[in-house]
């Protein structure tokens, strides 16, 4: 069984439903407080939604700064699993472990709806399961969730393949569509959309459950 | 010695600024004329301890570059202020 940490910020909120959803794929899932640094015995770290530290200064630009993220890159670079998801998101290009910014959405509005995304790589630990060109629908819910790097980068990130997820109709702005994004290696994903409130159809939809079972599976093979 | 400093940080050439956009599109509907490229921004103010307005600085530059702004989309400048 894959055992999952489940980073917690002070001002994450998403952390409950991203370990319900672990547990839900057959995973166990544990939380990891921000001060905490052993992340021994993991096989995947989440950085859940929300606004950690209030999101003062820029969305993740304090949390960046945590203990525990010295743990996570580490964890990271020795090709451990970590899933940014939304703030997650935010934490993880503040890191600089996946590359480029996001910055308040076009248009200066808070967004919160269903969104569709068309799978664009397959070579992540968010996509392995999942076939380039599928469509899934996946909730957004957010405010800087607007993608923008330069065009050196996105020429890099576009040949290696790093652009996992984009929309179908781009809801904020973000640039080249992209709603996720891994690293060179696809060990690191971090996406503005929450698959982890996708996990049912009663719920509106159940898509989430093809990315995020990539994401355990991937972390039982590790 | 104890210095005041401002940090201005402004978003990149290039790099879209929705907030300053918007600002501009409501300047004529409040009787503003002839105020274009309003670009939105940060500034932060500090008193900075150090042995001279140049350790200062740099002392700022460095928290400015390291925290207080993204290099990915924004500038950031340091300079002496008055209180």
């Amino acid at each position: 069984m894959a055992r999952i940490g489940v980073v917690v910020f002070p001002g994450s909120n998403c952390e409950y439903d991203a370990k319900v959803a672990m547990e839900q794929l057959g995973a166990q899932a544990d939380f990891v407080w921000h001060t905490d640094t052993d992340l021994t015995g993991f096989d995947g770290i989440i950085l859940p939604g929300g606004f950690a530290h209030g999101d003062y200064l820029r969305p993740g630009a304090l949390a960046r700064f945590s203990p525990v993220m010295d743990s996570v890159s580490k964890f990271a670079a020795d090709g451990g699993a970590v899933l940014g998801i939304c703030n997650g998101f935010q934490v993880l290009t503040e890191a600089g472990l996946v590359p480029g910014a996001l910055q308040k959405n076009r248009g200066l509005t808070f967004l919160c709806k269903p969104t569709t995304l068309v799978v664009n790589s397959t070579t992540s630990v968010l996509t392995r399961n999942a076939a380039v060109g599928q469509e899934l629908s996946v909730p957004i819910n957010h405010f800087s969730g607007s993608y923008t790097c330069d065009d050196e980068t996105l020429a890099n990130i576009e040949a290696n393949g790093q652009i996992v997820l984009r929309y179908k109709d781009n809801p904020n702005g973000s640039r080249a569509d992209i709603a996720g994004l891994s690293n060179e290696a696809g060990n690191v994903v971090g996406l503005m959309p929450h698959p982890e409130r996708a996990m049912s159809t009663l719920l509106g939809s159940a898509d989430g459950r093809v990315l995020l079972a990539s994401f355990v599976g991937v972390s039982v093979n590790a | 010695m104890n210095y005041f400093v401002i940090v201005d940080v402004t978003l990149r050439d290039g790099i879209a600024d929705p907030e300053g956009a918007t600002i501009e599109r409501a300047l004529p509907a409040l009787g503003f004329s002839g105020i274009t490229d309003v670009k939105a921004g940060k500034a932060f103010r500090m008193n900075v301890e150090a042995d001279s307005e140049a350790a200062a600085l740099e002392k700022a530059t460095s928290l400015a570059v390291r925290l207080l702004s993204n290099p990915v989309i924004e500038n950031a400048v340091a300079r002496i202020g008055n209180k």
